[in-house]
């Protein structure tokens, strides 16, 4: 059988959430790989998340948040920005390939950008192929 | 009544802990009075065989020090724990790795490269590397086997309690032993004895500002202020990610916290707390800014899993991205 990603995604209540949404009702396709969890902030999403998405079987994980300037928050995403940052560092050093983490940007009013998205990620992990992380 | 047994036992660790129990100092004559020192490698004379004369469960407490990396060790855990009715992870490196978790960033065949082959004082010209089993006309010789990996005392057997620190302080070895001695109800299993609820950061007596780092610095780099909080001034403190119980001892001179009293409670990995806390400081909401004063850290992994790599969720360097060059 042909490899499927399994994506974990981590999505803002404000703006990528309501997106995602927008692109359900809006009848948009977009790739089942990704398994939406909702947070109220992307500046919520502690970096422990991520490495537990990868330890627990996921081969890619995404985090999205409300475009700069637009956090709910006033600045949240700026956190999760400079933790993106950072962490891909830390999974480079890991041994991870840092491109299976991945932030991006999503407002509620951008169901088709959600889409592409999710597109961008699944295609992207699928050519790294499954993570198997070693005891 | 005969007085209740309690042994202490050493596995990957540099002894550390052992003086770090010696330094309770006349404190030492009330344990001896209260316990039947039956098992302390390190300190006297006594055999593996006297352990297993013992019967099980016959010892009540073990202070159990050191990582566990060999067969040898997995063996003197495992013995332990079967003869203890209670079985502490003692220090740092029986609580979650510590400095020889740090081998976990390589492998068994890289560690044996460079010690056996490749460091300038080796001499090996036929590369002998260690074996488990050695034919010798008197007989077989055995040593233990070396694993590929370090693991934390409660990845290989059931640990009842946890005293973290490289070493612990010794005031707070007194505070647990001395808790023993005194017959007093032990605490819920899986409790951290001889620490704190909080983090370093709240034992520290500099003065905190608002933080906004612009780079950072290693401690060779700037002499640091005396009175003010030493992340303010851009040094990698590990206290905001770190237990306390210590006293802030390292601070207090000028050193930044390097992690050794483990996780705080509610977390479990360190290292990810650390991202955390210093992504809210970073001063800069531009990316490649970001990634300017990121790269003034001279080695995440190793600086903020210093202690705790082996106890992480990553646990291991992966070959994830190893795989994935060797295809191109």
């Amino acid at each position: 059988m042909a490899f499927e990603p399994k994506i974990v995604g981590f999505l803002c209540n404000w703006c990528s959430y309501t997106g995602a949404d927008l692109a359900g009702v809006s009848r948009i396709k977009w790739p089942p790989n990704v398994r939406p969890i909702r947070v109220m902030c992307s500046g919520r999403i502690d970096p422990t998340f991520v490495v537990k998405a990868f330890r627990e079987g996921a081969d890619g994980v995404l985090v999205s948040g409300c475009h700069p300037g637009d956090c709910h928050y006033y600045q949240g995403n700026y956190k999760a920005l400079r933790r993106y940052h950072l962490l891909r560092r830390v999974l480079e050093q890991f041994g991870i390939h840092p491109d299976r983490l991945m932030l991006t940007w999503v407002s509620a009013a951008e169901g088709e950008r959600w889409a592409k998205v999710t597109q961008e990620i699944t295609e992207r992990v699928r050519k790294l192929g499954p993570l198997h992380l070693k005891d | 009544m005969p007085k209740p047994k309690v042994a202490l036992y050493w596995a990957a660790s540099c002894g550390g802990c052992e003086i770090t129990v010696v330094d309770i100092e006349a404190h030492i004559l009330d344990v001896a009075k209260a316990f039947d020192i039956v098992f302390w490698p390190c300190l006297m004379d006594f055999k593996v065989k006297d352990v297993e004369a013992i019967e099980d469960g016959g010892i009540f407490v073990t202070l159990f020090n050191g990582a566990i990396r060999n067969s040898e060790q997995e063996h003197l855990a495992k013995l332990l724990r079967r003869k203890s009715k209670v079985l502490v992870a003692f220090g740092s490196c029986a609580h979650e790795g510590c400095i020889p978790g740090l081998a976990n960033v390589t492998n068994r065949d890289e560690i044996f490269k460079t010690v056996y082959q490749e460091t300038a004082s080796t001499d090996n010209p036929k590369g002998v590397l260690p074996q488990t089993k050695t034919e010798m006309p008197e007989g077989v010789l055995e040593i233990p086997e070396f694993w590929n990996k370090v693991c934390s005392l409660d990845q290989v057997v059931d640990v009842d309690y946890y005293v973290p620190g490289c070493p612990p302080q010794s005031n707070q070895v007194w505070a647990v032993l001395d808790h023993l001695i005194q017959g007093k109800p032990l605490p819920p299993k899986g409790s951290i004895l001889g620490a704190g609820q909080k983090t370093c950061c709240d034992e520290c007596p500099r003065v905190r500002k608002e933080k906004k780092i612009k780079r950072f610095y290693r401690t060779h780099e700037i002499v640091p202020n005396p009175e003010e909080c030493l992340l303010d001034q851009g040094l990698l403190c590990m206290g905001p990610a770190t237990r306390d119980g210590c006293g802030a001892k390292c601070v207090k001179v000028g050193v930044p916290c390097r992690g050794c009293y483990g996780p705080p409670p509610g977390s479990h990995d360190m290292g990810m707390k650390m991202i955390s806390a210093l992504s809210s400081v970073i001063d800069s909401e531009d990316p490649a800014e970001i990634e300017r004063i990121i790269a003034t850290i001279a080695d995440p992994v190793g600086t903020f899993y210093r202690f705790n790599l082996a106890h992480s969720i990553l646990y291991r360097v992966q070959e994830d991205l190893k795989e994935k060059q060797a295809v191109k």
